[in-house]
């Protein structure tokens, strides 16, 4: 597959460019384009109102560029920050920590079901799939985790469940069959354990897909508001994505936080409706800001896992 | 003394593949716990389920609660619109998906980099982010687009208490976000096809339009039809961020915007009935388990290479 990826890049670079239509060209490039704008246009809408003048907001609404800029909003959020850096703690806690586990433990069910020699790789495969097709649905996994496991209003309610996913495991044992399975028989002949062989040759060799599938796993947990949702109470455990939800209708508890620092503005003139979109712009930004260097990588790992499955 | 010999060959076997099987053990455990645990608590669809009795102490009530959920008004509207959304989703989905792929095969390599990331880009965002920049242009008082209505001399438009809308809305906000993703990974599909057919294909004289319906589309399909059949097989998963956070679980709104997963959640968490919630949630399994496998089936009749297994 990446060999054929490859080998199309390679034939499209080196055709001539003069032998296709420059009309059709020049065509297909403007729609592009104009599609590009009509993507990116939402995305400036939020970060415009979150930096326009709160008074110009009240009285002409919101507009795609700023009428009259003003940072207040950030400032506020950010002098007092009690609230959104608890939830920053929380979305950083909860990603890094569910990102390795979760991928080490991709890799190594990943490791076992891709060794043509292992005698329960069907069996594994279909145990592992099955849950893809059916499930018992959201209440008994409600009364599993809250009466059963008890993780109601802690941390490893944010993280746990979301450890194994199927679809991840798939891309992952897409790699991996590809690895040269020839060494590890002789790694195994000269006496090898798999455990020495999952650690110290596996693992070296499938940096790009530990990167790939860690993305995407990181992404989920970055983006989680369902846990949240679900399973969290305390004020201080809520992550970021359940606490832009939670302020979606009421800005009061922000502005109730903010007697205690120091910012010295009148609480009417408080910033609500910008404050608002900047929060958004905080939580979606750090994830926005890191994508684009790692674009190249999530084709990578599309392109094996969507067509290997 | 031959069930002794079967169990002595096996557990050799099991010795033999003992590390493989322990490096999967965790993920295996997890399943177990998080997976198949929960089935069992699908008998809390024929019970009145009380939280003091637990799951196995509660009350049976047969079909109770199917009952009670068939006979109201919520089954109808929420399969219909689960249903319909996601009909809509698939094939305006997939048909602009493809149609970019094919057009993303069609220029430079240097621009589309570009276009890729762009149009990728939303799918990194959160529903709750996403619920701020349709608030940002829904918004009555201030939202960009009434704005826009009342610079034109026409009436602000009452976005968030209108359900005869939210279609259109929630059909677009949906293709924003996930068109990007599965476009390029139908384009990751169409690097796989091996380059030598377009080379043949242009030395016979074949135009760029017969080369994407005589070569891309034909050798597409397999691809296509793989991501078809999951898509149906989850026909009756509606994706709760979309229609929660999105229409901001507005009653006036449900009409066209509740569908199964929201009105499961909402009887769960705000009505608190867990016997007739889990009962959907069975309906939802069963439903979405028999239509994968009729879809495999039915593909397996046209064309056995194309279907899943």
């Amino acid at each position: 597959m990446n060999a054929n990826i490859e080998r199309a890049n390679a034939v499209r670079t080196a055709a001539p460019r003069r032998r296709r239509m420059p009309v059709e060209q020049v065509v297909i490039n403007l729609f592009f384009i104009l599609l590009s704008i009509v993507v990116l246009v939402p995305l400036l809408l939020v970060v415009s109102i979150s930096i326009t003048d709160e008074q110009s907001l009240l009285a002409s609404g919101y507009h795609l560029f700023p009428k009259k800029i003003d940072w207040l909003a950030y400032e506020v959020i950010l002098k007092s920050p009690g609230q959104m850096l608890r939830a920053y703690g929380v979305t950083v806690t909860v990603t890094v920590v569910g990102t390795i586990v979760g991928l080490l433990l991709t890799a190594m069910i990943a490791f076992s079901i891709s060794r043509r020699d292992y005698r329960y790789r069907r069996i594994t495969t279909l145990y592992v799939f099955f849950t893809m097709l059916f499930s018992g649905g959201l209440v008994p996994f409600y009364i599993l985790v809250t009466q059963y496991l008890h993780l109601k209003d802690t941390i490893w309610a944010l993280i746990i469940p979301y450890l194994l996913n199927p679809f991840y495991v798939l891309i992952m044992k897409g790699f991996l069959e590809k690895l040269p399975h020839e060494v590890f028989e002789s790694a195994k002949i000269d006496g090898s354990s798999e455990w020495r062989i999952f650690f110290s040759m596996v693992l070296p060799l499938s940096t790009p897909a530990l990167a790939t599938v860690g993305l995407f796993i990181a992404f989920v947990y970055w983006n989680d508001w369902w846990l949240g949702l679900l399973f969290i109470d305390a004020p201080n455990l809520v992550p970021l994505q359940l606490l832009l939800y939670r302020i979606m209708n009421t800005m009061e508890f922000l502005i109730n936080n903010i007697d205690r620092v120091n910012v010295a503005i009148d609480l009417s003139a408080f910033p609500n409706l910008s404050a608002r979109m900047a929060m958004a712009v905080l939580a979606a930004g750090p994830m926005m800001l890191v994508f684009p260097f790692f674009q190249r990588y999530f084709v990578a790992g599309l392109t094996v896992g969507s067509v290997k499955s | 003394m031959q069930p002794m010999g079967w169990i002595r060959r096996e557990w050799k076997h099991m010795r033999r593949n003992r590390e493989l099987f322990l490096i999967s053990l965790p993920a295996l455990l997890f399943k177990l716990i998080f997976n198949y645990l929960p089935l069992i608590g699908l008998v809390i669809a024929f019970k009145k389920y009380n939280y003091a009795k637990g799951l196995l102490g509660s009350d049976w009530v047969g079909f109770k609660n199917f009952d009670f959920f068939f006979k109201s008004d919520y089954a109808f509207r929420i399969t219909r619109n689960t249903i319909l959304y996601n009909g809509v989703f698939i094939v305006l989905g997939t048909v602009i998906a493809v149609g970019l792929a094919i057009l993303m095969n069609e220029i430079g390599r240097h621009w589309l980099k570009a276009y890729q990331t762009v149009l990728f880009l939303p799918y990194f965002l959160s529903w709750v982010v996403i619920s701020y920049v349709t608030l940002g242009f829904l918004d009555q008082k201030s939202g960009f687009l009434n704005g826009l209505l009342g610079s034109m001399g026409f009436d602000p438009v009452k976005w968030y208490q209108d359900p005869q809308l939210w279609p259109f809305i929630l059909v677009a906000v949906y293709l924003w976000k996930s068109v990007g993703f599965s476009a390029l990974i139908y384009y990751a599909g169409i690097l796989g096809i091996d380059s030598s057919y377009y080379e043949a294909a242009k030395i016979d004289g074949a135009s760029k339009l017969q080369m994407v319906s005589r070569i891309t589309v034909p050798l597409l399909t397999p691809l296509i039809i793989i991501l078809f059949i999951v898509a149906v097989g989850g026909i009756f998963r509606a994706d709760f961020g979309l229609f929660y956070f999105v229409p901001n679980d507005v009653g006036f709104l449900y009409a066209t915007t509740d569908v199964i997963d929201t009105y499961v959640y909402r009887s769960l968490r705000v009505l608190g009935d867990v016997g007739m919630s889990t009962a959907v949630g069975l309906y939802q399994s069963v439903v979405g388990f028999v239509l994968v496998l009729s879809a495999n089936w039915i593909t397996k009749k046209i064309n056995s290479d194309n279907a899943l297994w």
